[in-house]
């Protein structure tokens, strides 16, 4: 065994994959992605595969190609179910996967999302976490009719405007993050005593208020909802540049981020773990992952072959925010050590086909880093927190004894 | 026989945050272990329950400025234990109370739209108004509505939930790999609503769910909360169990279904019900003499009184008279919370209404609040529950039960094994359920009918 630390994996699912396209590739299932049985078969895939996680994507409008509004196309998938729910409906028929669903933070009321994820890791028995997004999108806006973003087009969200727009978006979700946090140490782990000669079925001093106040909202606590089992579930978030970074930094478990070569990721992670210097906590762990997008084939050039393939069914090169790679899965394999070799811990892999590259990952690319030594042969924990190595259950802020 | 007999409805509530939960009892387990809702959710289906049934509280209950502490305290949330029931169970109804103040039309109806989805038709949702400010301070908005307010707003919110819904028709998605349509149309889920409380438009992104839409359920005793089930609602979740009671709200409630339109089957009465269920009659009887009193402590009498009182009572002994003092009217401050206290009926009134029964019957506090609150409303032998339901039922007093057991998660085990047989011996429950959506279980047509 080499002494790098054990590489980490998750799978981002999203409808029939991340290429456009990939709905109409073979065992696809396009007539069943809002079916239940649909999600069961993934996340078993994802599990005989001893992924650490796999990630629910979602959004509070329907997809579009456009940052503006929708794009009223027909030929990709469109629609999708709330991913807390999906990850809910999944947990009790897995046993180890940790389900990390996304949440919209921009809209949603942090009391409802906060009981949501504590109940998601009771109902997993310490399997969950969230991946927190914000909205800029202004037809989102449009749908909750609170306040109101006027249209951006991409080049006006890199303008200094755009960006005072985003920077107060995610300053809100850090407010939102501290909200859940506190929220979930809100009661602590024994406030429920049963204490039959008094009456008393909870320790009232054990429960707190969290009294938050922010510029966006504030929240009273307690939470509703006991402590969950992994105390704080995870919190993750997807970041492409400084301000991302920063609420990575400031308030998340891991961060997701898009390299495209080693020593870009190198430099990412630097700049990540600057601003949790700076923010004070750079004696916690933060786990930095590497999303890709993958086709994963073991006949050489076979998986460049259907990126093509697809390209052409959706009449354009596919284009992504993460790098795509198409190979087998020992050149992906090297890949990945080369990254961690960067400072990256682990990566969240987007199949470009669910159907067939979450296969090529969990039967491919697992046993090629097993047999290097580079990735678990059994999950060795029951939580999430545990197969990513942090503290299995922290401290909570407010006991005092 | 002339009319053929009335087909009775039962539902299982997975007891919480109430008195009625003897969480004292040796046999009660956890109330947020979701091994105690599988084991819950599996009896009922098990029994071929209609649904299963779960309140909501988005506060934890005050009194005195301390966070109450004799009940149970605490639940987990709505949702995702009704998505993670969908995965363990086939065939029984999942009905979620959510709150139509402290939410948003988009969100909620994504939410049980993807629930009806995830577990293939089996959706409902129990329109809640709560709206105090109190709860608000839990929430984004803040603030909260003025009372009058609270059903404009949730008649509103299901107006729009149900635009949302309807958004998708159901024959959009053509998923054809080899013309490359997805979506038949380019349209889709294009909605647009522009009134007093909601102002919002887009596209909602939820594909047309199984039933259509979830089964409405309205729990609110008020007058507007009665018009608004007459007007809205495929069900009532209702207080009044008894025979009088329960036949004048029916009488009352289904008497409003013509003006909207509407036509008596389309609105189910069913009230909460709680039991207590021995081999003998007797022996139920003591049975349930002895919840009560573990119900009801003196503690709690006191507590319950100072509801009405609004004011500090700890002083006064629970087994003597009720106060001579008047409640303290104005704002309720003191007890946070609670559904008891949102009523605004005059509280001199009730103090008085409350004297009068103690007096009339002789009670101390203790036994006043036993006699007013931890009434069950079928004792005795499966034999005799299972026909005082079907009594009940067949002289429209109500369409069926929602059942709450005093422990959790095994107190629905006996009634499941005991009375359900009963019943269906006699024909007026099924053996089988006929169908698999909630709306078939409930005799409900589909939207899209
Ligand atoms: C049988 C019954 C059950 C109720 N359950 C809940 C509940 O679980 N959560 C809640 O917030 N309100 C609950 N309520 C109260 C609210 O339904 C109601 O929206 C609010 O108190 C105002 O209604 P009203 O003035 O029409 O009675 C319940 C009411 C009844 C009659």
């Amino acid at each position: 065994m080499s002494d790098t630390p054990p590489l980490h994996l998750a799978v981002a699912l999203d409808g029939a994959g991340w290429h456009p396209a990939a709905w109409r590739e073979q065992g696809a299932r396009p007539g069943e992605l809002f079916t239940a049985r649909y999600w069961v078969d993934l996340v078993r895939e994802a599990e005989a595969g001893l992924l650490d996680f796999a990630t629910f994507e979602d959004a509070l409008s329907l997809q579009s190609s456009r940052l503006e509004g929708p794009d009223d196309r027909t030929d990709q998938v469109r629609g999708r179910l709330d991913a807390v729910l999906t990850a809910a409906r999944v947990a009790p028929l897995t046993r180890h996967l940790g389900l990390v669903p996304t949440a919209v933070v921009t809209h949603t009321e942090p009391f409802h999302l906060s009981k949501a994820i504590a109940t998601l890791d009771h109902v997993s028995k310490g399997r969950a976490g969230v991946r927190v997004r914000i909205s800029a999108r202004p037809q989102e806006y449009g749908h909750f009719g609170r306040r109101t973003l006027a249209p951006l087009t991409l080049g006006e969200l890199q303008s200094p405007e755009g960006q005072s727009i985003v920077s107060a978006l995610f300053d809100e979700a850090a407010d939102h993050v501290e909200v859940l946090r506190r929220l979930w140490d809100s009661w602590e782990d024994d406030a429920e005593i049963r204490d039959a000669a008094t009456g008393r079925f909870v320790d009232r001093d054990k429960l707190h208020y969290i009294d938050f106040e922010g510029p966006h909202f504030a929240v009273k606590g307690p939470s509703i909802t006991p402590r969950p089992p992994q105390g704080q579930p995870l919190v993750t978030s997807l970041a492409h540049q400084t301000i991302p970074y920063r609420l990575v930094a400031r308030s998340a478990d891991v961060g997701y981020v898009t390299p495209r070569s080693a020593e870009d990721a190198r430099a990412i992670v630097e700049e990540i773990r600057t601003e949790r210097a700076a923010a004070g906590r750079a004696d916690e762990p933060l786990h930095v992952f590497g999303d890709l997008v993958v086709l994963v084939d073991e006949e050489e050039g076979r998986a460049a072959e259907r990126l093509a393939a697809l390209d052409a069914l959706a009449g354009e090169p596919c284009a992504s925010d993460a790098e795509i790679f198409a190979g087998t899965p020992a050149a992906l394999a090297d890949l990945l050590t080369d990254w961690q070799a960067a400072g990256l811990t682990g990566f969240r892999l987007r199949p470009a086909v669910l159907g067939h590259d979450l296969r090529g990952i969990t039967r491919g690319l697992v046993p090629e880093l097993q047999r290097r030594g580079a990735f678990r042969t059994a999950y060795t924990a029951t939580t999430l927190r545990g197969h990513l190595g942090l503290d299995a259950h922290p401290a909570n802020r407010y006991a005092t004894a | 026989m002339s009319t053929p007999l009335k087909q009775i409805h039962l539902a299982a509530h997975f007891p919480g945050v109430n008195n009625t939960t003897v969480w004292s009892d040796p046999d009660s387990g956890s109330h947020i272990d979701f091994d105690s809702f599988v084991h819950f959710a599996e009896t009922a289906e098990r029994a071929k329950f209609d649904f299963l049934f779960l309140a909501e509280g988005l506060r934890l209950r005050e009194q005195a400025g301390e966070i109450y502490d004799l009940d149970v305290v605490g639940r987990p949330d709505t949702f995702t234990v009704l998505a993670a029931l969908a995965g363990v169970t086939t065939h029984v109804g999942l009905t979620g109370t959510i709150n139509s103040t402290f939410n948003e039309p988009y969100e909620v109806a994504r939410q049980f739209a993807s629930l009806d989805h995830l577990s293939a038709g089996r959706a409902a949702w129990n329109v809640v108004t709560s709206w105090d400010a109190f709860t608000g301070e839990n929430f984004r908005r803040g603030g909260f509505l003025p009372r009058e307010q609270r059903y404009a707003r949730a008649k509103e919110f299901l107006a729009t939930a149900h635009e949302l819904f309807d958004s998708w028709h159901g024959d959009e998605i053509a998923a054809d790999p080899d013309s490359g349509t997805f979506l038949r149309t380019a349209r889709a889920g294009a909605f647009a609503h522009h009134g007093e409380q909601f102002d919002i438009q887009g596209r909602f992104n939820v594909p047309r769910s199984p039933q259509g839409r979830p089964v409405i359920f309205q729990a609110g005793d008020s007058e507007e909360g009665r018009e608004f089930a007459a007007a809205e609602a495929d069900a009532i979740f209702s207080r009044h169990d008894t025979l009088e009671a329960g036949q004048a709200f029916y009488r009352d409630v289904k008497g409003r279904l013509a003006r909207h339109g509407r036509t008596p089957d389309q609105l189910l009465i069913l009230p909460a019900a709680t039991f207590a269920l021995a081999d003998t009659d007797a022996e139920a009887r003591e049975l349930a003499h002895g919840i009560r009193l573990k119900q009801v402590s003196g503690q709690t009498a006191l507590r319950h009184l100072e509801h009405v009182w609004n004011t500090d009572l700890s002083g006064y002994d629970p087994e003597g008279p009720l106060p001579d003092i008047d409640p303290v009217p104005g704002e309720h401050t003191l007890a946070q919370g609670r559904s008891t206290t949102r009523h605004h009926r005059d509280p001199r009134e009730i103090a008085r209404e409350l004297r009068e029964r103690a007096e009339a019957k002789n009670l101390s506090i203790r036994e006043l609040v036993i006699d007013i609150t931890a009434r069950q409303t079928f004792i005795g032998s499966a034999e005799t529950i299972a026909a005082t339901i079907n009594d009940l039922v067949q002289r429209d007093a109500a369409d069926g039960f929602i059942l709450a057991p005093h422990v959790s998660p095994g107190g629905l085990d006996t009634f499941a094994a005991q009375v359900v047989p009963l019943l269906q011996e006699r024909g007026v429950f099924r053996d089988e359920y006929e169908g698999t959506t909630l709306r078939e279980h409930l005799g409900l047509a589909h939207p899209d009918a």
